[in-house]
Protein backbone atom coordinates (compact mmCIF):
# COMPACT_ATOMS: atom_id res chain seq x y z
CA UNK A 1 0.00 0.00 0.00
CA UNK A 2 1.34 3.49 -0.91
CA UNK A 3 0.47 5.88 1.43
CA UNK A 4 0.93 10.01 1.28
CA UNK A 5 -0.24 12.96 2.35
CA UNK A 6 -2.28 14.22 -1.25
CA UNK A 7 -3.10 11.78 -3.71
CA UNK A 8 -3.41 13.13 -7.06
CA UNK A 9 -5.13 11.38 -10.22
CA UNK A 10 -3.60 12.92 -13.01
CA UNK A 11 -0.14 13.97 -13.99
CA UNK A 12 -0.79 16.94 -15.75
CA UNK A 13 0.66 20.32 -15.39
CA UNK A 14 -2.06 21.18 -12.57
CA UNK A 15 -1.35 17.70 -10.72
CA UNK A 16 2.47 18.73 -10.96
CA UNK A 17 2.14 21.74 -9.71
CA UNK A 18 0.22 21.19 -6.96
CA UNK A 19 2.99 18.54 -5.80
CA UNK A 20 5.16 21.56 -6.08
CA UNK A 21 2.50 23.95 -3.71
CA UNK A 22 1.95 20.98 -1.02
CA UNK A 23 5.49 20.82 -0.85
CA UNK A 24 5.87 24.35 0.79
CA UNK A 25 3.56 23.29 2.99
CA UNK A 26 5.40 19.83 4.06
CA UNK A 27 2.65 17.91 2.80
CA UNK A 28 3.79 14.93 0.21
CA UNK A 29 2.31 14.30 -3.11
CA UNK A 30 2.06 10.88 -4.97
CA UNK A 31 0.42 11.09 -8.43
CA UNK A 32 -1.79 8.22 -10.72
CA UNK A 33 -1.51 8.62 -14.28
CA UNK A 34 -2.82 6.35 -17.31
CA UNK A 35 -0.40 7.47 -19.38
CA UNK A 36 3.26 5.86 -18.60
CA UNK A 37 4.46 9.47 -18.69
CA UNK A 38 3.67 12.26 -17.05
CA UNK A 39 2.76 15.78 -18.49
CA UNK A 40 -0.88 14.84 -19.48
CA UNK A 41 -2.18 16.25 -22.65
CA UNK A 42 1.09 18.44 -23.30
CA UNK A 43 3.38 15.19 -23.40
CA UNK A 44 0.67 13.02 -25.18
CA UNK A 45 -1.14 15.20 -27.46
CA UNK A 46 1.10 17.91 -28.33
CA UNK A 47 4.38 18.37 -26.82
CA UNK A 48 5.69 20.19 -29.65
CA UNK A 49 3.65 22.89 -29.43
CA UNK A 50 4.27 26.42 -28.25
CA UNK A 51 1.95 27.45 -25.56
CA UNK A 52 2.05 31.53 -24.95
CA UNK A 53 -0.15 31.92 -22.36
CA UNK A 54 1.65 31.02 -19.26
CA UNK A 55 2.98 33.93 -17.24
CA UNK A 56 6.26 35.04 -17.54
CA UNK A 57 7.15 32.47 -20.60
CA UNK A 58 6.24 34.61 -23.90
CA UNK A 59 6.61 30.83 -25.29
CA UNK A 60 7.20 27.48 -24.13
CA UNK A 61 6.60 24.76 -25.95
CA UNK A 62 3.85 22.10 -24.28
CA UNK A 63 6.67 19.34 -23.77
CA UNK A 64 9.37 21.88 -22.40
CA UNK A 65 6.65 23.34 -19.21
CA UNK A 66 6.32 19.69 -18.56
CA UNK A 67 10.37 19.41 -17.72
CA UNK A 68 10.05 22.55 -16.39
CA UNK A 69 6.91 21.29 -13.54
CA UNK A 70 8.97 18.56 -13.05
CA UNK A 71 12.13 19.90 -12.99
CA UNK A 72 10.61 22.36 -9.74
CA UNK A 73 8.64 19.89 -7.90
CA UNK A 74 11.90 17.21 -7.77
CA UNK A 75 12.97 18.38 -4.79
CA UNK A 76 9.61 17.71 -3.14
CA UNK A 77 10.11 13.98 -4.00
CA UNK A 78 6.62 12.87 -5.28
CA UNK A 79 5.84 9.69 -6.30
CA UNK A 80 4.48 8.26 -9.37
CA UNK A 81 2.09 5.01 -10.32
CA UNK A 82 2.11 6.03 -14.26
CA UNK A 83 0.55 3.75 -16.51
CA UNK A 84 -2.29 2.90 -14.39
CA UNK A 85 -5.95 4.44 -14.61
CA UNK A 86 -7.30 5.26 -11.40
CA UNK A 87 -10.37 2.67 -10.80
CA UNK A 88 -11.94 2.69 -7.30
CA UNK A 89 -12.31 4.70 -4.42
CA UNK A 90 -13.31 3.51 -0.56
CA UNK A 91 -13.47 5.93 2.39
CA UNK A 92 -12.20 4.32 5.72
CA UNK A 93 -13.11 4.45 8.94
CA UNK A 94 -10.54 7.30 9.84
CA UNK A 95 -11.34 9.78 7.25
CA UNK A 96 -8.55 8.80 4.09
CA UNK A 97 -9.45 7.01 1.15
CA UNK A 98 -7.64 3.98 -0.43
CA UNK A 99 -7.87 4.85 -4.34
CA UNK A 100 -7.31 1.16 -6.32
CA UNK A 101 -5.99 1.79 -9.97
CA UNK A 102 -7.11 -0.95 -12.89
CA UNK A 103 -3.93 -3.43 -12.26
CA UNK A 104 -4.64 -3.37 -8.64
CA UNK A 105 -2.08 -1.10 -6.98
CA UNK A 106 -3.67 0.51 -3.79
CA UNK A 107 -2.87 3.73 -2.82
CA UNK A 108 -4.21 5.55 0.91
CA UNK A 109 -4.64 9.05 1.52
CA UNK A 110 -6.30 11.77 4.30
CA UNK A 111 -7.05 14.23 1.05
CA UNK A 112 -7.45 12.73 -3.12
CA UNK A 113 -7.23 16.01 -5.24
CA UNK A 114 -8.47 14.78 -8.83
CA UNK A 115 -6.63 16.97 -11.59
CA UNK A 116 -7.82 14.20 -14.27
CA UNK A 117 -7.76 16.92 -17.42
CA UNK A 118 -10.56 15.76 -19.61
CA UNK A 119 -10.01 12.12 -18.16
CA UNK A 120 -7.81 9.25 -18.48
CA UNK A 121 -6.70 8.35 -21.88
CA UNK A 122 -8.23 5.37 -23.63
CA UNK A 123 -7.64 4.14 -26.92
CA UNK A 124 -10.04 4.90 -30.00
CA UNK A 125 -11.42 1.63 -31.22
CA UNK A 126 -11.85 1.20 -35.23
CA UNK A 127 -15.55 0.71 -36.14
CA UNK A 128 -15.11 -2.91 -36.50
CA UNK A 129 -18.46 -4.90 -35.48
CA UNK A 130 -16.77 -7.92 -33.41
CA UNK A 131 -13.92 -6.05 -32.67
CA UNK A 132 -14.55 -6.56 -28.90
CA UNK A 133 -14.51 -10.52 -29.32
CA UNK A 134 -10.72 -10.52 -30.10
CA UNK A 135 -9.81 -8.08 -27.71
CA UNK A 136 -6.24 -9.78 -25.85
CA UNK A 137 -7.20 -12.51 -28.90
CA UNK A 138 -5.43 -11.28 -31.11
CA UNK A 139 -6.43 -7.86 -30.62
CA UNK A 140 -3.97 -5.19 -29.06
CA UNK A 141 -5.08 -1.29 -29.29
CA UNK A 142 -1.87 -0.50 -27.58
CA UNK A 143 1.84 -2.37 -27.83
CA UNK A 144 2.89 -2.93 -24.66
CA UNK A 145 5.40 -5.74 -24.85
CA UNK A 146 6.51 -6.33 -27.80
CA UNK A 147 8.21 -9.86 -27.30
CA UNK A 148 4.80 -11.02 -27.63
CA UNK A 149 4.91 -10.73 -31.16
CA UNK A 150 8.23 -12.36 -32.01
CA UNK A 151 8.36 -14.36 -34.96
CA UNK A 152 4.12 -13.65 -35.29
CA UNK A 153 2.39 -12.54 -38.44
CA UNK A 154 1.34 -8.85 -37.11
CA UNK A 155 -1.12 -6.48 -39.04
CA UNK A 156 -1.06 -2.89 -37.98
CA UNK A 157 -3.86 0.01 -39.10
CA UNK A 158 -3.13 3.74 -38.67
CA UNK A 159 -1.26 6.49 -40.49
CA UNK A 160 0.24 8.65 -37.43
CA UNK A 161 3.72 8.34 -35.75
CA UNK A 162 2.87 5.31 -33.45
CA UNK A 163 1.73 3.15 -36.30
CA UNK A 164 4.65 4.20 -38.11
CA UNK A 165 7.06 4.26 -34.76
CA UNK A 166 5.61 0.32 -34.39
CA UNK A 167 6.01 -1.41 -37.95
CA UNK A 168 9.43 -0.41 -38.34
CA UNK A 169 10.30 -1.74 -34.51
CA UNK A 170 8.43 -4.56 -35.74
CA UNK A 171 9.60 -5.57 -38.50
CA UNK A 172 13.11 -6.68 -36.76
CA UNK A 173 10.95 -8.47 -34.19
CA UNK A 174 7.84 -10.11 -36.01
CA UNK A 175 7.87 -12.98 -38.64
CA UNK A 176 5.33 -10.11 -40.93
CA UNK A 177 4.19 -6.80 -40.47
CA UNK A 178 1.60 -5.12 -42.79
CA UNK A 179 1.00 -1.80 -42.59
CA UNK A 180 -2.87 -0.94 -43.38
CA UNK A 181 -3.58 3.06 -43.88
CA UNK A 182 -6.69 4.70 -45.83
CA UNK A 183 -4.41 6.93 -47.67
CA UNK A 184 -1.18 7.05 -49.42
CA UNK A 185 0.16 9.39 -47.44
CA UNK A 186 1.61 8.85 -44.06
CA UNK A 187 2.09 11.76 -41.35
CA UNK A 188 4.78 11.27 -38.70
CA UNK A 189 8.74 12.42 -38.29
CA UNK A 190 10.31 12.48 -41.70
CA UNK A 191 13.16 9.82 -40.68
CA UNK A 192 10.34 7.63 -39.65
CA UNK A 193 8.76 8.14 -43.28
CA UNK A 194 11.72 7.79 -44.97
CA UNK A 195 12.84 4.25 -42.71
CA UNK A 196 9.30 3.47 -43.46
CA UNK A 197 10.32 3.44 -47.40
CA UNK A 198 13.24 1.65 -47.38
CA UNK A 199 11.73 -1.03 -45.02
CA UNK A 200 8.97 -1.36 -47.93
CA UNK A 201 11.43 -1.55 -50.56
CA UNK A 202 13.65 -4.38 -48.50
CA UNK A 203 10.41 -6.15 -48.74
CA UNK A 204 10.71 -6.32 -44.75
CA UNK A 205 7.08 -4.24 -44.49
CA UNK A 206 3.91 -5.05 -47.07
CA UNK A 207 2.15 -1.68 -47.00
CA UNK A 208 -1.29 -1.84 -48.09
CA UNK A 209 -2.73 1.70 -48.50
CA UNK A 210 -5.55 3.28 -49.63
CA UNK A 211 -7.16 0.42 -47.29
CA UNK A 212 -9.07 -0.24 -44.26
CA UNK A 213 -9.55 -3.40 -42.48
CA UNK A 214 -13.29 -3.86 -42.27
CA UNK A 215 -13.77 -7.24 -40.75
CA UNK A 216 -12.21 -10.08 -38.21
CA UNK A 217 -12.00 -13.74 -38.45
CA UNK A 218 -11.01 -16.22 -36.56
CA UNK A 219 -12.16 -19.57 -34.28
CA UNK A 220 -11.08 -18.73 -30.84
CA UNK A 221 -8.50 -16.39 -31.68
CA UNK A 222 -7.75 -14.21 -34.73
CA UNK A 223 -7.17 -15.70 -37.61
CA UNK A 224 -7.11 -13.09 -40.60
CA UNK A 225 -8.54 -9.77 -40.94
CA UNK A 226 -10.51 -8.58 -44.07
CA UNK A 227 -9.03 -5.91 -45.92
CA UNK A 228 -10.95 -3.60 -48.37
CA UNK A 229 -8.33 -1.68 -50.79
CA UNK A 230 -10.30 0.75 -52.96
CA UNK A 231 -12.83 -1.95 -55.15
CA UNK A 232 -11.29 -5.32 -53.59
CA UNK A 233 -12.37 -7.15 -50.53
CA UNK A 234 -9.46 -9.67 -49.23
CA UNK A 235 -8.01 -11.54 -46.36
CA UNK A 236 -4.91 -11.85 -44.86
CA UNK A 237 -3.89 -14.04 -41.87
CA UNK A 238 -2.56 -13.17 -38.90
CA UNK A 239 -2.07 -13.77 -35.46
CA UNK A 240 -2.04 -10.01 -34.22
CA UNK A 241 -4.34 -6.93 -35.36
CA UNK A 242 -3.13 -3.79 -33.44
CA UNK A 243 -5.15 -0.54 -34.82
CA UNK A 244 -3.40 2.30 -34.09
CA UNK A 245 -5.84 4.93 -34.30
CA UNK A 246 -4.54 7.84 -30.97
CA UNK A 247 -6.03 8.31 -27.77
CA UNK A 248 -9.08 9.77 -26.41
CA UNK A 249 -9.74 11.00 -22.87
CA UNK A 250 -12.83 9.57 -21.18
CA UNK A 251 -13.63 10.58 -17.50
CA UNK A 252 -14.08 6.80 -17.12
CA UNK A 253 -14.37 5.23 -13.54
CA UNK A 254 -14.10 8.18 -11.59
CA UNK A 255 -17.43 9.26 -13.00
CA UNK A 256 -18.98 6.39 -10.93
CA UNK A 257 -17.38 7.50 -7.75
CA UNK A 258 -20.46 9.71 -6.12
CA UNK A 259 -19.14 13.20 -7.37
CA UNK A 260 -21.29 15.63 -8.91
CA UNK A 261 -20.92 16.22 -12.65
CA UNK A 262 -21.92 18.52 -15.05
CA UNK A 263 -20.66 18.89 -18.94
CA UNK A 264 -18.65 15.98 -18.23
CA UNK A 265 -17.41 17.29 -15.34
CA UNK A 266 -16.63 17.66 -11.38
CA UNK A 267 -18.31 20.31 -9.58
CA UNK A 268 -16.83 21.85 -7.15
CA UNK A 269 -17.22 24.96 -4.71
CA UNK A 270 -15.30 27.41 -6.56
CA UNK A 271 -15.66 30.03 -3.92
CA UNK A 272 -13.49 28.50 -0.71
CA UNK A 273 -11.21 25.41 -2.03
CA UNK A 274 -12.45 23.49 -4.88
CA UNK A 275 -13.69 20.39 -2.89
CA UNK A 276 -16.42 18.29 -4.40
CA UNK A 277 -19.71 17.36 -3.34
CA UNK A 278 -17.35 14.56 -0.69
CA UNK A 279 -15.29 16.59 1.42
CA UNK A 280 -11.51 15.46 1.29
CA UNK A 281 -11.83 15.08 -2.37
CA UNK A 282 -11.14 18.14 -4.54
CA UNK A 283 -11.08 18.47 -8.51
CA UNK A 284 -8.63 20.86 -10.08
CA UNK A 285 -7.62 21.96 -13.56
CA UNK A 286 -9.49 21.29 -16.50
CA UNK A 287 -11.24 18.28 -14.81
CA UNK A 288 -13.42 20.88 -12.77
CA UNK A 289 -16.41 23.15 -13.23
CA UNK A 290 -17.65 26.21 -11.59
CA UNK A 291 -19.35 29.43 -12.84
CA UNK A 292 -16.89 31.23 -14.58
CA UNK A 293 -14.13 28.00 -14.84
CA UNK A 294 -11.96 28.42 -17.76
CA UNK A 295 -10.17 25.58 -18.73
CA UNK A 296 -6.24 27.14 -18.45
CA UNK A 297 -3.34 26.32 -17.40
CA UNK A 298 -2.35 29.04 -15.48
CA UNK A 299 -5.91 28.61 -14.06
CA UNK A 300 -4.89 24.94 -12.91
CA UNK A 301 -2.01 26.28 -11.34
CA UNK A 302 -4.62 28.79 -9.20
CA UNK A 303 -7.16 26.20 -8.25
CA UNK A 304 -4.07 23.69 -7.06
CA UNK A 305 -1.95 26.35 -4.50
CA UNK A 306 -5.84 27.11 -3.25
CA UNK A 307 -6.26 23.38 -2.62
CA UNK A 308 -3.51 22.62 -0.84
CA UNK A 309 -4.10 25.36 1.97
CA UNK A 310 -7.88 23.50 2.20
CA UNK A 311 -5.48 20.24 2.49
CA UNK A 312 -3.50 21.08 4.85
CA UNK A 313 -6.17 22.03 7.51
CA UNK A 314 -7.83 18.30 6.73
CA UNK A 315 -4.21 16.66 7.59
CA UNK A 316 -3.37 19.31 10.17
CA UNK A 317 -6.54 20.15 11.91
CA UNK A 318 -6.39 23.36 14.12
CA UNK A 319 -2.37 23.57 12.93
CA UNK A 320 -1.39 27.70 12.39
CA UNK A 321 0.15 28.18 9.89
CA UNK A 322 0.27 31.77 7.60
CA UNK A 323 0.82 31.88 3.58
CA UNK A 324 4.97 32.76 3.70
CA UNK A 325 6.67 33.82 0.53
CA UNK A 326 9.19 31.78 -1.20
CA UNK A 327 11.41 34.65 -1.82
CA UNK A 328 11.72 35.37 2.12
CA UNK A 329 11.21 31.50 3.14
CA UNK A 330 13.12 29.69 0.75
CA UNK A 331 12.57 26.38 -0.23
CA UNK A 332 13.01 22.94 1.87
CA UNK A 333 13.05 20.52 -0.45
CA UNK A 334 12.45 16.87 0.93
CA UNK A 335 15.22 15.40 -0.49
CA UNK A 336 17.26 17.84 1.69
CA UNK A 337 18.30 20.41 -0.39
CA UNK A 338 17.73 24.15 0.17
CA UNK A 339 17.02 26.96 -2.14
CA UNK A 340 17.07 30.70 -0.82
CA UNK A 341 17.82 34.02 -1.72
CA UNK A 342 21.86 34.99 -1.16
CA UNK A 343 22.13 37.20 2.23
CA UNK A 344 22.59 40.46 1.27
CA UNK A 345 26.22 41.76 2.68
CA UNK A 346 26.86 44.13 5.49
CA UNK A 347 30.12 45.99 5.66
CA UNK A 348 30.95 49.14 6.17
CA UNK A 349 32.61 51.05 2.82
CA UNK A 350 35.64 52.60 4.62
CA UNK B 1 -25.08 52.83 -37.42
CA UNK B 2 -22.47 51.45 -35.48
CA UNK B 3 -25.21 48.86 -34.47
CA UNK B 4 -25.63 48.12 -38.23
CA UNK B 5 -22.16 47.67 -39.13
CA UNK B 6 -21.93 45.00 -35.68
CA UNK B 7 -24.91 42.71 -37.36
CA UNK B 8 -23.17 43.15 -40.72
CA UNK B 9 -20.36 40.93 -39.19
CA UNK B 10 -22.38 38.16 -38.45
CA UNK B 11 -22.85 35.21 -40.48
CA UNK B 12 -26.15 32.96 -39.99
CA UNK B 13 -25.29 29.51 -39.89
CA UNK B 14 -27.12 26.41 -39.44
CA UNK B 15 -26.16 23.40 -37.46
CA UNK B 16 -27.46 20.09 -36.88
CA UNK B 17 -26.38 18.75 -33.56
CA UNK B 18 -25.80 15.19 -32.80
CA UNK B 19 -29.52 14.28 -31.54
CA UNK B 20 -30.45 15.26 -34.95
CA UNK B 21 -31.95 18.91 -33.63
CA UNK B 22 -31.77 21.92 -36.05
CA UNK B 23 -29.82 24.90 -34.63
CA UNK B 24 -30.06 28.59 -36.75
CA UNK B 25 -27.47 30.48 -35.39
CA UNK B 26 -25.10 33.94 -36.06
CA UNK B 27 -21.71 33.78 -35.55
CA UNK B 28 -19.28 36.58 -35.37
CA UNK B 29 -16.63 37.14 -38.17
CA UNK B 30 -14.40 39.65 -36.24
CA UNK B 31 -13.62 37.59 -33.13
CA UNK B 32 -10.87 35.05 -34.94
CA UNK B 33 -13.25 31.89 -34.42
CA UNK B 34 -13.37 29.15 -36.37
CA UNK B 35 -16.45 26.75 -36.96
CA UNK B 36 -15.36 24.05 -33.81
CA UNK B 37 -15.54 27.25 -31.00
CA UNK B 38 -18.95 28.37 -32.36
CA UNK B 39 -21.07 25.27 -31.29
CA UNK B 40 -18.82 25.21 -28.33
CA UNK B 41 -19.94 28.80 -27.60
CA UNK B 42 -23.67 28.16 -28.12
CA UNK B 43 -23.04 24.70 -26.16
CA UNK B 44 -24.49 22.69 -28.83
CA UNK B 45 -22.11 19.58 -28.10
CA UNK B 46 -21.22 19.11 -24.62
CA UNK B 47 -18.10 20.32 -23.23
CA UNK B 48 -15.31 17.32 -23.48
CA UNK B 49 -16.46 15.74 -26.43
CA UNK B 50 -15.65 18.54 -29.04
CA UNK B 51 -12.98 20.62 -29.46
CA UNK B 52 -10.71 18.06 -26.96
CA UNK B 53 -7.44 19.18 -28.51
CA UNK B 54 -8.41 22.52 -28.67
CA UNK B 55 -8.49 22.83 -32.30
CA UNK B 56 -4.98 22.02 -33.63
CA UNK B 57 -6.40 19.16 -35.99
CA UNK B 58 -5.62 16.44 -33.85
CA UNK B 59 -8.32 14.92 -32.50
CA UNK B 60 -11.60 14.77 -34.93
CA UNK B 61 -14.05 15.36 -32.40
CA UNK B 62 -15.25 18.24 -34.13
CA UNK B 63 -15.91 16.50 -37.32
CA UNK B 64 -18.84 17.56 -39.48
CA UNK B 65 -20.59 17.01 -42.60
CA UNK B 66 -21.03 19.96 -44.82
CA UNK B 67 -24.54 19.67 -45.78
CA UNK B 68 -24.35 23.39 -47.95
CA UNK B 69 -22.48 24.26 -51.00
CA UNK B 70 -20.99 26.55 -49.40
CA UNK B 71 -17.32 27.33 -51.12
CA UNK B 72 -15.03 26.85 -47.61
CA UNK B 73 -11.32 27.25 -47.57
CA UNK B 74 -9.44 24.13 -49.02
CA UNK B 75 -7.95 21.35 -46.46
CA UNK B 76 -4.84 21.63 -45.31
CA UNK B 77 -2.63 18.25 -45.06
CA UNK B 78 -3.00 18.59 -40.91
CA UNK B 79 -6.74 18.42 -41.62
CA UNK B 80 -6.38 15.57 -44.13
CA UNK B 81 -4.48 13.43 -41.73
CA UNK B 82 -6.51 14.09 -39.33
CA UNK B 83 -9.68 12.90 -41.18
CA UNK B 84 -7.83 10.24 -42.87
CA UNK B 85 -7.24 8.87 -38.92
CA UNK B 86 -11.01 9.40 -37.80
CA UNK B 87 -13.75 7.50 -38.14
CA UNK B 88 -17.70 8.13 -39.60
CA UNK B 89 -15.54 10.16 -42.07
CA UNK B 90 -17.73 10.46 -45.11
CA UNK B 91 -17.21 12.77 -48.58
CA UNK B 92 -18.02 15.88 -46.93
CA UNK B 93 -16.18 15.58 -43.41
CA UNK B 94 -14.41 18.67 -42.48
CA UNK B 95 -13.25 19.52 -39.13
CA UNK B 96 -14.65 22.35 -37.24
CA UNK B 97 -11.57 23.93 -36.15
CA UNK B 98 -10.25 24.02 -39.60
CA UNK B 99 -13.09 25.98 -40.32
CA UNK B 100 -12.67 30.09 -39.75
CA UNK B 101 -15.64 31.96 -39.80
CA UNK B 102 -16.16 34.82 -42.41
CA UNK B 103 -18.55 36.59 -44.23
CA UNK B 104 -18.12 33.80 -47.14
CA UNK B 105 -19.56 31.38 -44.75
CA UNK B 106 -22.80 32.99 -44.62
CA UNK B 107 -25.76 29.98 -45.59
CA UNK B 108 -23.68 27.35 -44.08
CA UNK B 109 -24.90 24.12 -43.08
CA UNK B 110 -23.75 21.76 -41.13
CA UNK B 111 -23.94 18.05 -38.91
CA UNK B 112 -22.14 17.17 -36.30
CA UNK B 113 -20.50 13.59 -37.06
CA UNK B 114 -21.07 10.85 -34.18
CA UNK B 115 -18.70 11.20 -30.98
CA UNK B 116 -16.11 8.28 -31.33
Amino acid sequence: MITTDILIIGAGPTGLFTVFEAGLLKLKCHLIDALPQPGGQCSEIYPKKPIYDIPAYPEILAGDLTDKLMEQCKQFEPGFTLGERAETIEKQEDGSFIVTTNKGTKHKAPVVAIAGGLGSFEPRKPLIDNIADYEDKGVEYMIKEPEMYRGKKVVIAGGGDSALDWSIFLADVASEVTLIHRRNEFRGHLDSVEKLQELKSASKINLITPAEVIGLEGEQELESVVIKQETKVFKKECDHFIPLFGLSPKLGPIADWGLEIEKNAIVVNNALDYQTNIPGIFAIGDVNTYPGKLKLILCGFHEATLMCQAAYQIINPGKRYVLKYTTVSGVDGFDGTRKEAPKAVVKAIE
Amino acid sequence: MSRLILENQDVNITIIDRDGVTHKIEAPTDMAMNLMEVIRSYELAPEGTIGVCGGMAMCASCQCYVLSDTELPKMQDDEEAMLSEAFYVKENSRLGCQIPITPELEGLEVELAPES
